[in-house]
């Protein structure tokens, strides 16, 4: 194996001396070798995603202008999408889906954020406080949502919650078998399940606020509400813009929960989202292709949104 | 060694490891299936789950036999979970081409298969030579696998929806465990009496949630002598008069008489469930579905009894039927698809072998004597044999499914486009089992419209 010396160091500077020119060790090649290790745990990751994410990806483009019959694929142009476009659970999906992530926006996203102040405000047994918030997060999300489904959401009177509603003399609910509740009680399963890691980030925010800022507003006379307003949400504005947008992108993306609460649909559609949609489509329609067109639309809309997110965030900064 | 070198050496380690696994992932398409010692080698699947321990050792002992009996074949057996054909796991395996060399399939997969390109005409290939029950194999069977003149699979079971209810329950009702309800009306006075013991029992029970609302709601059309879609396939014919009255049935023993239980937006595992628990008076269901009841959800076979599906005046007009079989993956040699048919004429369609071993399976905890699978032609060889292996060895009572055999329903299939048909009726099945005050001619007039756009679309 040939062994390569470092040029001769230069004996003013210290600096090693410029190789000869029209050496084969300068230029990119050279670049490329100094780094040979770095690139080659760089092969890893990227193979990574471009087998498992970027092929994919484009591999569902490509199906969303095609059509497979009798083994034969043909180019169909934009048929897939008119097609989905004209499925009847098409904007019930979608307008399910948004009312999700407005109602996830309103409860997922608000509540993490003040369970965080809360739990930054005890003195004592903070720690165990974290875990027991966490402790959701750690069971596997089936497991979460089959407790909501048999224990919590039981529409009988044995249900965990409507005994708890009764014991308060309030009307029962039918949870997931009533059109109304099917969405509510969804979020309410997903923000107990996910709201764990949100709670430690806005608590990290949380700490890292310097606490004269709030000896300053309690001298000012600042009440608890005004120093949440005026100290903490300016204080953490970035964390929370940023939660924001992955909680919106997350629950758009909607599937698991309508699968094991509602058995898929629930009653009368009124859990179907646009993601179950899909693997409606993809899995019990034989419509692989109108999935991929529908998985393209749904990529359009968050990437979309995520633009608008961004360019909005920009100029804020 | 320096250590850049060793690092360099490293990095070389690293892609060339990469691209071993890469390849060791890839699909070896160009094995050769024959071997050098001249053996054709098959790949099958639904072979038993390892917690079906029973029906496992049975399996694994009739690959032995086989390959005993034909020195020149090896059956190398795949397990693809204890339900063979999960719908969404099944359309992954097609769309990724891993299915097996010959793999199963339900009767309405037809479609499915040929779009996916992966089956092949064996038409060819299956007659009395490879399979010696060809002849005796009901020919309806075989037309449900057959497209343009081609035969695509092998039937190895069907079977016909009936009342299927609990006796227990039924005694402890007051009601004539020997004579089951017949006609809708029956039905909901039974569901009545039955819900009326209290502990959560549902008098009758329905589906109303993953495709199995769609599917029922299907069959309970049929009953009522309606029709899902029309004579071309067209257009929807269930807003009809059939259609209102199968709703306006469950309406009534849903919110009318409070009998079919709190827990609605119910799929197959979960009214089955339900069921072994002994939490279900009645639901519609074919023969098999006692098995799973037994082997699956811990029920008792002596509990349950079947009786033909009602109609609404007097006998059904028409039950829903189904069934399954085995395809050939397309690309198979001629010497593969042989030993293929040979193994499955050895393991699905010999009376005494396979499915068919009685003597084999009485003592397990598997039924023997239930109506079914309906395979042979009325009065063949085949099904005579069957029925006295069936008769000799039966190990449930066979007067539970007495009524059934003896009032036989006319079967229908299931509708073109069945499972996205079936998407749509749910949300029909839910609204009317979970809203007390569902407009019945409004859920079936939006279906209408939603399966006749779907239609429009898929033409």
């Amino acid at each position: 194996m040939a062994i390569t010396s470092a040029p001769a160091a230069s004996r003013v500077t210290g600096r090693p001396a410029p190789p000869p020119a029209g050496s084969p060790r300068t230029g990119p090649g050279r670049k490329v070798r100094d780094n040979l290790t770095g690139h080659a745990f760089l092969i890893g990751a990227v193979l990574c995603f471009a087998v498992f994410s970027w092929y994919p990806m484009v591999r569902g483009v490509v199906m969303s202008f095609q059509r497979t019959r009798r083994g034969e694929t043909t180019w169909v142009g934009w048929d897939n999408y008119l097609r989905i476009l004209d499925d009847p659970s098409f904007w019930t999906a979608w307008q399910n889906t948004f009312y999700f992530t407005a109602l996830a926006l309103v409860l997922g996203y608000a509540v993490p954020f003040f369970v965080a102040i809360l739990l930054n405000e005890f003195r004592h047994a903070r720690g165990y406080l974290r875990i027991l918030v966490y402790l959701p997060v750690m069971l596997p999300p089936a497991s979460a949502l089959f407790l909501f489904k048999f224990y919590a959401y039981d529409p009988s009177d044995a249900g965990l919650f409507n005994a708890i509603l009764k014991a308060l003399g309030l009307p029962t609910s039918q949870w997931m078998q009533s059109p109304e509740m099917t969405m509510p009680a969804m979020v309410i399963a997903s923000t107990w399940m996910n709201m764990g890691s949100a709670v430690l980030i806005y608590l990290a925010a949380l700490q890292n606020i310097p606490g004269e800022l709030y000896e300053a507003a309690e001298l000012d006379g600042a009440g608890i509400w005004r120093r949440i307003v005026h100290v903490t949400i300016p204080q953490t504005r970035l964390i929370l813009a940023l939660l924001a947008m992955l909680q919106i992108v997350a629950t758009m993306q909607l599937f698991i929960e309508p699968l094991i609460l509602a058995n898929g649909a629930g009653a009368e559609d009124s859990a179907t989202s646009v993601a179950y949609l899909i693997y409606q489509h993809g899995f019990f329609q034989n419509d692989l292709n109108g999935a991929a067109a529908l998985g393209v639309i749904m990529l359009v809309v968050l990437a979309g949104f995520s633009a608008v997110y961004l360019r909005l965030t920009a100029k804020q900064d | 060694m320096s250590v850049p070198q060793y690092r360099k050496a490293a990095a070389l380690a690293l892609v060339a490891g990469l691209g071993i696994s890469l390849t060791a992932c890839s699909t070896k398409s160009g094995d050769p299936q024959n071997d050098a010692s001249g053996k054709v080698t098959i790949t099958v699947d639904c072979q038993p789950v390892g917690a079906q321990k029973e029906l496992l050792a049975n399996w694994n002992e009739d690959v032995a036999e086989f390959q005993r009996q034909n020195t020149d074949i090896v059956i190398k057996s795949v397990s693809v979970g204890e339900q063979c054909n999960n719908p969404p796991d099944f359309t992954a395996r097609l769309a990724g081409g891993t299915v097996t060399d010959v793999f199963y399939g339900y009767m309405t997969d037809l479609a499915q298969v040929l779009d996916s390109g992966q089956a092949m005409d064996i038409g060819e290939y299956a007659n009395a030579e490879t399979i010696p029950t060809w002849d005796s194999v009901d020919p309806a069977l075989k037309e449900v696998f057959t497209d343009g003149g081609k035969l695509y699979a092998v039937p190895v079971k069907n079977y016909s929806m009936g009342l299927v209810y609990n006796k227990v329950l039924f005694q402890q009702a007051g009601l004539d465990v020997n004579n089951p309800p017949k006609t809708w009306p029956e039905v909901r006075e039974a569901a009545k009496k039955i819900s009326a013991l209290g502990n959560g029992i549902a008098g009758y029970a329905e589906y109303s949630a993953g495709n199995t609302g769609g599917w029922h709601f299907t069959a309970l059309l049929y009953s009522q002598g309606g029709q899902v879609l029309t004579e071309d396939g067209s257009k929807a014919a269930f807003n009809s008069p059939q259609g209102r009255q199968v709703l306006q049935n469950l309406k009534d023993m849903r919110y009318g008489d409070d009998s079919m239980g709190d827990r609605q937006l119910l799929q197959w595992g979960d009214l089955l469930t339900n069921a072994g628990a002994g939490k279900v008076g009645m639901f519609v269901g074919a023969p098999d579905t006692t098995q799973a009841i037994v082997s699956q959800f811990q029920g008792k076979f002596e509990d349950w009894a079947m009786g033909p599906l009602p109609g609404q005046d007097g006998a059904a007009k028409g039950t829903l039927g189904g069934g399954e079989g085995y395809f050939f993956k397309k690309g198979l040699t001629p010497e593969q698809v042989k030993a293929g048919l040979k193994w499955i004429a050895y393991q699905k369609l010999t009376p005494g072998k396979g499915q068919f071993d009685y003597a084999r399976a009485k003592p397990q905890n598997y039924p023997v004597g239930l109506p079914q699978p309906l395979l042979f032609t009325n009065g063949s060889d085949a099904q005579k044999q069957e029925l006295e292996l069936r008769k000799t060895n039966a190990n449930v009572d066979t007067t539970n499914f007495a009524v059934f055999e003896a009032n036989p329903v006319p079967i229908k299939g299931e509708p073109r486009n069945a499972q996205a048909i079936y998407a749509v009726l749910d949300a029909v099945m839910s609204g009317v089992l979970t809203n007390p005050n569902a407009n019945l001619d409004a859920l079936l007039k939006t279906a209408e419209d939603k399966v006749n756009q779907l239609l429009a679309a898929q033409s």
